[in-house]
């Protein structure tokens, strides 16, 4: 059974549509991500979800119940936002046991219950402290607990690291994923961060402009993205022109331009039927520079002359001009990088290879 | 140089704004019987015939009761204005914001005789609910702009997650909202109790016959002679009006201390 289910949600405000005839179905015990850029509708959905904000249109259950008239307070929701979101007035442990008031339980049974969220996320002695006493990671620590200790049917995380620095934001990413795991609540998560959401994710939905543009699980989204929204928005690709010349039982032949004829897998090409324009998808980190002629099998060798080095250290991120089209190719350096100007040889294996539908040609 | 002649005139300000306050505090304890220079010793006499006038003691009492109610109906109209202006999309919230705050801009005895002006056509007469009802008028705006601040800076998600976690939006209100507010309405009510005490313009247009607040009581007595019983009233006023305002500092100090800084 679906945790959350939404149907046909519209959502407008004014005469701007946030989101367009959305349906979703959220797993029992699942990690979803809603992932995109902002203004994309994700943050709307999970408000709507939350009760924060009514849907125009379409319906929205939680537990297989509809809540679309269920006001936000009676919905038994987990609700975690970027800004902690604490009380400033009460102490950690008040703040922890809010929830608990109302819902009946007694005094030591709460007390309990806010010992063993403090200890479930790793800060057990600051339940006398107040939040301004706190560092932002234990503060949204905290916020983690106040929200889990109600044993929410579903958790809500609104862009919880985006206010972290970086380095607490990797180890509070893990120990996120590590505390879900162990509580098996369904989590529906919110971020514009593609790392994070590949990184924590059971699903990726992956939005633009209101819509859904694809959802699957991370490797699917990154490796065989539906869209070349997607393509461009996870990680670094290039995305070339071309048509389809030519298909069999497994297969479609691609003919791009700038680098010939490349067969790939219809699994990797799920838009894709027959004959007509299309798209090459090819991973910035797939395509490997080499020496001119230095040549593995298996690969496509196409020459090419490096324009451009963004050197980052254990990487290096190359634009290489091939015939018309510049591409992108993210390296790690083994003993130095080429150095621009340089003749290299491109290549790639057609199994890295994905494709798209053409635009209208 | 340029900072000395700086310093002599920040000296200079000071003693022209203080001195005489200073100076009627000083009166107030003088012996004699004349509230004039030079003094002829110390004394608290003049306190203690403030004591017994009885016509004084009434004014304090109608003062302070006035204050007081000026203080609680304001600040409850405040924070209900407030809320609506800040949390919920009212139709016309910018008019009914000025409209609100309007009172401040508009010359006091401007609005003490427009007020009696529209009572006269109802055919209403002065009572003490029209003098109250006066004092909230003008007190109004003070507690909003305090209370309004105070709300913006309430970070509208420590609400929600109030309300996610299972508060409704009374108790959402009474438990999260209202306390962050509380120094913000302590202070509006201290704002309005201070201002309504010392008030005498509107407080002349509106009283009914009969009634006297301090500053009225004051002003009946400089009619008629300049007692010394004056400097003594003036320096409970003082001490009054600007003791209060420190203690509702200090009190909202040590809330704050309490809770970590």
């Amino acid at each position: 059974m679906s945790a959350v289910q939404l149907t046909d949600i519209v959502k407008q405000f004014g005469t701007f549509t946030a989101v367009h005839r959305m349906s979703l179905e959220i797993p029992d015990g699942g990690f979803v991500t809603l992932l995109g850029p902002s203004g994309c509708g994700k943050t709307t959905t999970l408000r709507m979800i939350a009760g924060l904000l009514d849907p125009s249109e379409g319906e929205i259950a939680i537990g297989g119940r509809r809540v679309n008239e269920v006001p936000i307070h009676k919905r038994n929701l987990g609700l975690v936002f970027q800004n902690y979101a604490l009380f400033p007035h009460k102490s950690v442990a008040d703040n922890i046991a809010f929830g608990l008031r109302y819902r009946n339980v007694p005094q030591a049974e709460a007390a309990k219950r806010v010992r063993e969220a403090l200890e479930l996320v790793q800060l057990p002695d600051v339940g006398d402290r107040y939040p301004k006493q706190l560092s932002g990671g234990q503060q949204q620590r905290i916020a983690l607990a106040r929200a889990i200790v109600i044993e929410p049917d579903v958790l809500l995380l609104d862009e919880p690291l985006s206010a972290l620095d970086a380095n607490l934001r990797e180890s509070m990413r893990v120990e996120l994923k590590r505390i879900q795991h162990r509580i098996g609540v369904t989590t529906v998560f919110v971020t514009h961060d593609q790392s994070e959401a590949l990184a924590m994710s059971d699903l990726i939905v992956v939005m633009s402009d209101g819509r859904i543009e694809q959802v699957g699980a991370p490797e699917e989204v990154y490796n065989t993205p539906a869209t070349e929204f997607v393509a461009r928005f996870l990680g670094a690709s290039n995305i070339l022109d071309g048509r389809v010349s030519g298909a069999d039982g497994g297969e479609l032949t691609i003919e791009a331009p700038a680098i010939g004829a490349i067969r790939v897998a219809r699994a990797r090409a799920p838009g894709l039927d027959g004959a007509g324009p299309a798209k090459l998808v090819i991973r910035a980190e797939k395509l490997r520079l080499a020496a001119p002629g230095a040549l593995v099998d298996g690969e496509v060798a196409v020459d090419g002359m490096v324009e451009t080095v963004d050197y980052q250290g254990q990487a290096a991120r190359y634009f290489v001009r091939v015939g018309g089209e510049q591409l992108q190719a993210i390296n790690m350096i083994d003993d130095h990088p080429f150095a621009e100007g340089e003749a290299v040889s491109v290549c790639l294996r057609p199994r890295d290879c994905a494709a798209l539908p053409g635009g209208p040609q | 140089m340029g900072w000395n002649l700086l310093r002599g005139w920040t000296v200079l300000v000071y003693l022209f704004m203080f001195l005489p306050v200073a100076v009627v505090m000083l009166l107030s304890v003088n012996a004699s019987q004349f509230g004039s220079f030079p003094m002829t010793g110390f004394s608290l006499r003049w306190f203690v015939e403030l004591a017994n006038n009885d016509a004084i003691l009434r004014a304090f009492r109608t003062s302070i009761l006035l204050g007081t109610l000026t203080a609680i109906i304001s600040s409850t109209l405040g924070v209900l204005a407030s809320l609506a202006l800040v949390r919920y999309e009212v139709p016309g919230r910018n008019v009914i914001s000025t409209l609100l705050i309007a009172p401040i801009l508009v010359p006091e005895v401007v609005l003490a005789v427009a007020l009696l002006l529209f009572l006269n056509v109802l055919q209403i007469n002065k009572s003490f609910l029209l003098l109250l009802m006066g004092h909230v008028i003008f007190t109004l705006p003070f507690v909003i702009l305090v209370v309004q601040a105070r709300l913006v800076s309430i970070r509208r998600d420590i609400e929600e997650a109030a309300m996610s976690l299972g508060a409704s939006p009374a108790q959402t209100f009474l438990q999260i909202t209202l306390p962050l507010l509380a120094p913000a309405v302590f202070a509006g009510m201290l704002f309005a109790f201070t201002i309504s005490f010392d008030d005498i313009t509107g407080t002349l247009f509106w009283k009914p016959g009969g009634v006297e607040t301090v500053p009225t009581q004051i002003f009946a007595m400089l009619r008629n002679s300049i007692s010394p019983e004056i400097n003594a009233l003036g320096t409970v006023m003082i001490l009054l009006t600007a003791g209060l305002p420190l203690v509702g500092m200090a009190i909202a100090r040590r809330m704050a201390s309490r809770r970590g800084g």
